[in-house]
Order: structure tokens, then C-alpha cells, then sequence
């Protein structure tokens, strides 16, 4: 906490020049204060429980059966019998809506899970073993940290298919090179720390080690990067279904909704619009979530 | 900066084999999958022969790189058609969206960012911040579809679909989806170019500058941006390749011709030629799109030449 040279005024970059003066809270206060202290906090906060409880209570809040088709109501414009209308094989866009987040979340927490997993398990390896072990796992994982999540999920999604657990596998394999970079570096500065000199002085074993002293010690910045990459998940997943390779017709998805939606332009907009909101209100809400979380658990980060 | 050049190499060699290992590690046989289960064993031992399929596996991998290095990327299962013949007619479309959407998104987004950092704080800098906010969490092809239900539905201003022939219908069918792009572009460099000109306004040549009594403007736009260039040149890289990918979907949702189109197209039809032609393309322009971003931060930054 020092004071920055020239941070009198607006000539300051830092964003917490606030919290640079005020005396450090304790970190339950500071988790109030960032999930409640501010509006945008408090807006995110509730879409992500009311987009939860949808999910979770899909079966019992959904009007309709998903994929009940009916010809006698087809493209019907929103009305009380069906909120956001129906699509062009009459299913009612609203049960569809309520069925699809469960893609969203299911995909938005298993994802970045798993890939915080593998890419920890790959990130330590290398960090902790260095040599040929270390060149081989940066080198590959600076080529996929090239290349966009979005279009390594689509090349991987091309040569899979589109399976769940592939789905899955693919926005995990997209993800795990970010993990894994940070898993690295933080097992460096940490394998750096006499705690572990001492550890290995005593006599204890490598993997004891890893699993008792490094790995607790990396596992904030890898918490506050899962948290993040919620919402990149369900935004890659958005996408993929979007081009027709996540989830599979007839099963919902708020992003394969609105690639029907774009096949029947001229019978309804409703599924398109309803649906985008829909993905742009919760990915919103995790990004700011992720962000607030991310100021409690790193507070060294800077915006 | 030739050691960079050398570098991309195994760079490549890596990429090709992974997709190669990745085309391969698929159960099935590609000669079934082409054809359909109930192909007769004449045609599916034809189909290997044609598609070079009837080789051992390392020489099938020595033809895959050799054939990458001459740009021969295979045929089509579907129709025998080369992949670089579909490849060459979709690339200029793909080229002309993703160039167009970053001459926009940076036009947009770094005015934006700079005033948001003058005015920090106020009302520009409040409307950096929302207009990021909904920037990073809307789909690209959400946003492009909205265009197209409003702009060229209901108004009529804009074709729905297809490139156009001739300069301005050309241009014209490349707005909307450029601007799609754009956008989400001008949110993220509008962003980073406020964080950037905010950290050189602190420094002490623009006090300097101040002090010698220059104006406001040229404070900022001689001093203060172009200092702000590095990390901004860095970004853009980075987001040049996220409008690359962000191309596949909009070109989907505009109906425009493009390798995006292209790839997603043959994996519906799980034409595995084309598809491992699409990979590839994609990834040399990922692998030549951060060679070039390299080769660039040694022209703005001369300091890093000495290296």
C-alpha cells in the first residue's frame, strides 16, 4: 500500500486509490461490501440466484413440455397463454427459455471445474519439476493460449462432435491452458518460500509436499480464475450450440434457440431476443460476481 | 527478429500435429463414416485409395505435412472438390469482415477510451464503463442478429444475406456484420485504451508536457497515446484473433460466405477433408497473426530490437 508518485489529483491510474488510504477491513466485511456494497454487485447477485432457482426448478416452472410441438400453434406472437410466443414448430419459447438454462449452468460450473483440475494438475507438474517437463507442457500450452477459446472449442468441437461430455471435454481442453499457466507461475514463486525448502528438508515426500504446501498456497488466484470463467463457459456454450455444434436439436439451449430462431426470421423474433437477453443478463451477472470475487480473494490485483 | 521467424516453425509442426493426431484419434473408420454403413468394400477401398487413406498411419503423416507445406490440403470426402479451391473462394470474405470490423472497432473504441480516461470519472467514463460491461457479456452473433432483425427486416436498410458483387454492394452487405464485430471490439479496446492512457497521464513526460505549457490535446494525442501504443498493440492482437473467431458465427448469422461458414458447414456434414483444410487455415492464421503482432511491437517499440 503505497502511496503512487503523482497520485495527487486525476493523475493517478489506480482504480483503488480509495482503498489505498481507508484502513484495510477484515475480509468477511470486505466479502459484504463487495457482494452488496455496490448496485451493479446487488443486480448481478440477483439474476445469478434467480437464473439458479430457474434452473433448478425448470421441471416445475416451465408452462409447457419443451418439446411438445403442435402445428395448430405455430409462430404464435407473446400472449398470457404463452408469454414469449411459440416457434415455428409451435413449442412454447418460454418452457423452452426455462429448460435451456440448465445447459447454461450445468456447462457454466462443470467446465471451468474440471479444467481448473487438469490444468492444476499440469500447471504444478511443470512448475514444481521444471526441465523437460516444464518446456514441454509451456511449449504446448503457449501454442493453445495462442489461439481464442472460441475457435480452439470449435476446432476441437469439429473433430468430436457434439455430444455432452464432449461439449463438455471441449470447453474444458479450451480452458485448461489458461489454468495451467497460472498454476505454473504461482508454483514458482511459491516453490521459491522456505516453507518448502523446510518441508523438503524434513524429509517429506514430493507428493506430500505438492498436495499439503504448494497446493493450498496457489489456490486462490485458480478460485478467482474458475469464478471468471463461469461466464466464458456459458457464453461458449451459447456459442457452440449457436453453430449448431453444442447442444443437439430438439433439446433446448438458450444458444440453439436462437439459431432456430434465425431459421424462422419471418415467423417470430421473439425466441432470438428473449433468449440473447437472457444470455447477456447472466454472462453480465458473472462477469461482475467474478469480478467481486476476485477483489476479496486477489485484492493485489489492479483493474 | 529472425529468431522469431524461426521460432513460428516448430510452432507449426506442433499445431499440424496435433490436428493430425486429433483427425486420427476419432473412432471410426473416416472411409464408413464418409460413406455410410452401408457402402460395399470395393467403394469404401476405392474411397481409401483416392483420399490417400490406404497408407500407414506415418506415412499418411508425412503426406499430411508435405501436402500442408505445398498447400494442398486434400480433397473433399462429400465431392472430391480440393479443400484449397473452397478454401481460396472463402478466405477473401472471411478477410474482408474481420479487416473492416477492426478498422471499426478501433475507429470506435480508442476515441472512446481516451475521452473516458480525460473524463474520468464523469459521464463518458460511466458510459465506458456500462458499454464494456454489456461489450464483454453479449454474443457477437446475438448482437448481429438483433442488426438483422431491425436493420435489414423491419427497416430495410441492409441486405439480409450473401457478400454482394461490386464495391459498394460489397460494402454494403459488409456493414452490418462488420459493425456486429465492431462493437464488441470498441468495448474491450475502448477499455484497454482507458486503462493504458490513464497509467501514461501519471508518468512524468506529461507533466513535463503540461508544465512546458502544450495543449491539452497535444498532450494527450502526441504524448500521451502514442506512449499508450505497446499494450494497446498487444490487445489488438489479441482481439484480432477473437474477431477471427467471432467471424464464424456472424458470418452464419448474415448468411455470408466465408471459412467460418465453411468449417461449420462440413462439420454438418462431417466432411472430414474439408474439415482438417478449415483447422488448418485457422491455424496458421492464428500462428501467422501472432508472428505479425511480434514483428510489430519491434516497429512501434524500437528498444525491443536490441534483444
Amino acid at each position: 500500500m503505497t502511496i503512487l508518485p503523482g497520485s495527487v489529483g486525476t493523475l493517478s491510474a489506480s482504480d483503488d486509490i480509495e482503498h489505498a488510504i481507508a484502513p484495510e477491513p477484515g475480509r468477511t466485511a470486505l466479502l459484504k461490501d463487495m457482494l452488496f456494497g455496490q448496485a451493479s454487485t446487488i443486480f448481478a447477485f440477483s439474476v445469478v440466484v434467480i437464473f439458479l432457482l430457474v434452473a433448478i426448478l425448470a421441471p416445475w416452472l416451465a408452462p409447457y413440455d419443451p418439446l411438445a410441438q403442435s402445428i395448430l400453434s405455430i409462430n404464435k406472437q407473446p400472449s398470457w397463454a404463452h408469454w414469449l410466443g411459440t416457434d415455428q414448430f409451435g413449442r412454447d419459447v418460454l418452457s423452452r427459455m426455462i429448460h435451456g438454462s440448465r445447459n447454461s449452468l450445468l456447462f457454466g460450473l462443470i467446465s471451468p471445474a474440471l479444467a481448473a483440475f487438469f490444468g492444476t494438475i499440469l500447471g504444478v507438474t511443470a512448475g514444481y519439476f521444471g526441465g523437460v517437463i516444464d518446456r514441454v507442457i509451456s511449449r504446448v500450452v503457449d501454442l493453445l493460449l495462442a489461439f481464442p477459446e472460441l475457435l480452439l472449442a470449435i476446432m476441437i468441437a469439429a473433430v468430436l462432435g457434439g455430444a455432452f461430455w464432449n461439449i463438455i471435454a471441449v470447453i474444458t481442453v479450451a480452458f485448461v491452458p489458461g489454468f495451467a499457466r497460472v498454476a505454473r507461475a504461482s508454483t514458482l514463486a511459491v516453490k521459491q518460500e522456505p516453507y518448502i525448502e523446510a518441508a523438503v528438508a524434513v524429509g517429506l515426500r514430493t507428493p506430500t509436499i505438492i498436495i499439503r504446501h504448494v497446493i493450498p498456497n496457489i489456490a486462490a488466484p485458480i478460485l478467482v480464475l474458475m469464478t471468471l470463467w463461469v461466464a466464458s463457459a456459458i457464453r461458449l456454450e451459447a456459442s457452440l450450440s449457436f453453430l449448431g455444434i453444442g447442444t443437439r436439436a430438439p433439446n433446448p439451449s438458450w444458444g440453439n434457440i436462437i439459431r432456430d430462431g434465425l431459421n424462422n426470421l419471418f415467423g417470430s423474433p421473439w425466441p432470438i431476443i428473449a433468449a440473447g437477453f437472457a444470455i447477456t443478463c447472466v454472462v453480465l451477472s458473472f462477469n461482475l460476481m467474478g469480478d467481486a470475487v476476485r477483489d476479496v480473494l486477489d485484492p493485489e490485483t489492479t483493474r | 527478429m529472425l529468431y522469431r521467424l524461426a521460432d513460428a516453425i516448430p510452432t507449426i509442426w506442433l499445431v499440424l500435429t496435433l490436428v493430425f493426431i486429433a483427425m486420427r484419434i476419432l473412432p471410426g473408420d473416416p472411409a464408413i463414416a464418409a460413406l455410410g454403413d452401408g457402402a460395399l468394400p470395393e467403394q469404401l477401398a476405392e474411397f481409401r485409395e483416392k483420399m490417400g487413406l490406404n497408407v500407414p498411419i506415418w506415412q499418411q503423416y508425412f503426406n499430411f505435412l508435405i501436402g500442408t507445406l505445398t498447400l494442398d490440403f486434400g480433397k473433399s470426402y462429400m465431392n472430391g472438390a480440393p479443400v484449397l479451391d473452397l478454401i481460396a473462394r472463402n478466405l477473401p470474405y472471411t478477410i474482408q469482415l474481420t479487416v473492416a470490423a477492426m478498422i471499426l472497432g478501433t475507429v470506435i473504441g480508442i476515441p472512446f477510451g481516451v475521452l473516458a480516461a480525460v473524463k474520468r470519472g464523469k459521464l463518458p467514463d460511466s458510459g465506458m464503463r456500462i458499454f464494456s460491461l454489456v461489450g464483454y457479456a453479449v454474443p457477437d452473433f446475438y448482437l448481429g442478429a438483433l442488426f438483422l432483425i431491425g436493420f435489414a427486416l423491419n427497416l430495410r436498410w441492409f441486405p439480409i444475406n450473401g457478400a454482394g458483387s461490386g464495391f459498394f454492394d460489397i460494402l454494403h452487405h459488409l456493414f452490418l456484420p462488420a459493425l456486429t464485430l465492431a462493437l464488441v471490439k470498441a468495448a474491450f479496446i475502448g477499455r484497454l485504451t482507458r486503462t493504458s492512457v490513464l497509467e501514461v497521464l501519471g508518468k512524468d513526460y506529461v507533466r513535463t508536457a503540461r508544465a512546458k505549457g502544450a495543449r491539452e490535446n497535444r498532450v494527450i494525442y502526441r504524448h500521451a497515446l502514442r506512449n499508450a501504443l505497446l499494450p494497446l498493440a498487444t490487445g489488438m492482437g489479441l482481439s484480432l484473433l477473437a474477431t477471427l473467431s467471432g467471424s464464424v458465427a456472424v458470418e452464419l448469422v448474415f448468411n455470408r460466405p466465408g471459412i467460418g461458414r465453411l468449417l461449420i458447414q462440413s462439420i454438418t456434414e462431417r466432411d472430414y477433408g474439408v474439415i482438417q483444410g478449415g483447422v488448418v487455415v485457422f491455424a496458421l492464421m492464428v500462428v501467422f497473426v501472432n508472428l505479425m503482432m511480434d514483428l510489430l511491437y519491434v516497429v512501434i517499440d524500437p528498444r525491443i530490437r536490441v534483444k
